[in-house]
């Protein structure tokens, strides 16, 4: 993690890059939805390898909280130079982590500019939270809500299977 | 003085004969193998099925420890099970995939620290492997580097 704003830049081309191949293709109604799975997909990827390489020299977690707790301190420094804020759970496997200031998101605006916007900047980092948990052996549905920038809140919802 | 050299010696001579394995295998969490090779001089089949049945071993190793309080939980197993020709050692890592190595029995030199840093090198062989973005995570292993990095840890076939 040599220099930290390499990675923002280059999330931010990622997701123009996306849109704009989307758009040149002229589908507007699936546009969204695609375009934001595509990223997903792509964070996901990414959440598997990172997850494989941060966790080399950790003991085994001891359970899903510990592993939830590995993600907001430890990962989330790693990748975004900050701990998760707030982790709230019903420990029925469902957690929310709540960051309030999104290092990706702090670029765009500090209020409610550009709130519709936010979305496409959080597909990427929602992926990178499933596949790291995916890898960690927790197969969960994760989505982020933004009601203010640049803060926001991860849900994770775990799937018992 | 003449005391010493002895010493170096010995030393060197240790650094040579280093444990090679007969069989190393990589098996993906949901207990398929992902790499697994093998001394070709030997009966294949026989180490598959070695390899396998020690994945039962793994799993109980697995769940005992968390049963037990909350101690540092290693990711190394130790030995698994020796049978007459040969000792098994296992390793699971945080994405529950599980490393195998199984080396002959009449290896008398075995020190846990030379166990411990094969595996070592093979987690971290398989960290790499992670992260390239041509592999796909769940395929077969076929990655060249990581196939040297094996290959200089088995017995070499004369």
């Amino acid at each position: 993690m040599a220099d930290d704003s390499l990675f923002e830049f280059l999330h931010m081309e990622i997701v123009s890059h996306v849109y704009k191949e989307h758009e040149s293709r002229g589908d507007n109604d699936k546009e969204r939805g695609t375009c934001v799975s595509l990223l997903e997909l792509m964070g996901f990827r990414v959440g598997q390898g990172l997850i494989e390489r941060f966790t080399k020299d950790t003991p085994s977690f001891k359970d899903e909280l510990d592993v939830m707790k590995f993600v907001c301190k430890d990962f989330w420094t790693n990748i975004f130079r900050k701990q998760i804020d707030n982790l709230r759970t019903n420990h029925q496997g469902t957690y929310v982590l709540q960051d309030n200031r999104f290092t990706l998101l702090t670029p765009l605006s500090s209020g409610k500019q550009y709130l519709e916007e936010a979305p496409k900047y959080l597909a990427f980092s929602c992926g990178l939270l499933r596949g790291a948990l995916s890898n960690l052996g927790l197969e969960s549905v994760v989505t982020a809500e933004v009601s203010l920038m640049p803060a926001c809140k991860f849900q994770v919802v775990v799937q018992k299977i | 003085m003449t005391c010493l050299c002895f010493l170096c010696v010995s030393r060197d001579y240790d650094e040579l004969s280093s444990i090679m394995a007969v069989c190393i295998a990589v098996i993906a969490k949901e207990n398929y193998p992902l790499y697994i090779r093998s001394v070709p001089t030997q009966n294949e089949l026989k180490f598959h099925y070695t390899v396998h049945t020690s994945l039962d071993v793994v799993e109980e190793k697995i769940s005992s420890v968390g049963k037990a309080l909350a101690d540092q939980r290693e990711l190394y197993l130790g030995l698994l099970y020796p049978t007459e020709d040969y000792k098994v050692y296992g390793y699971v890592t945080n994405s529950k995939v599980k490393f195998v190595i199984v080396v002959d029995s009449s290896n008398t030199s075995l020190r846990d620290n030379e166990i411990r840093s094969m595996f070592r090198k093979l987690h971290n062989s398989f960290t790499d492997v992670m992260c390239n973005p041509f592999y796909i995570p769940g395929d077969p292993i076929q990655s060249k580097a990581f196939d040297s990095m094996v290959s200089a840890m088995m017995v070499q076939a004369c």
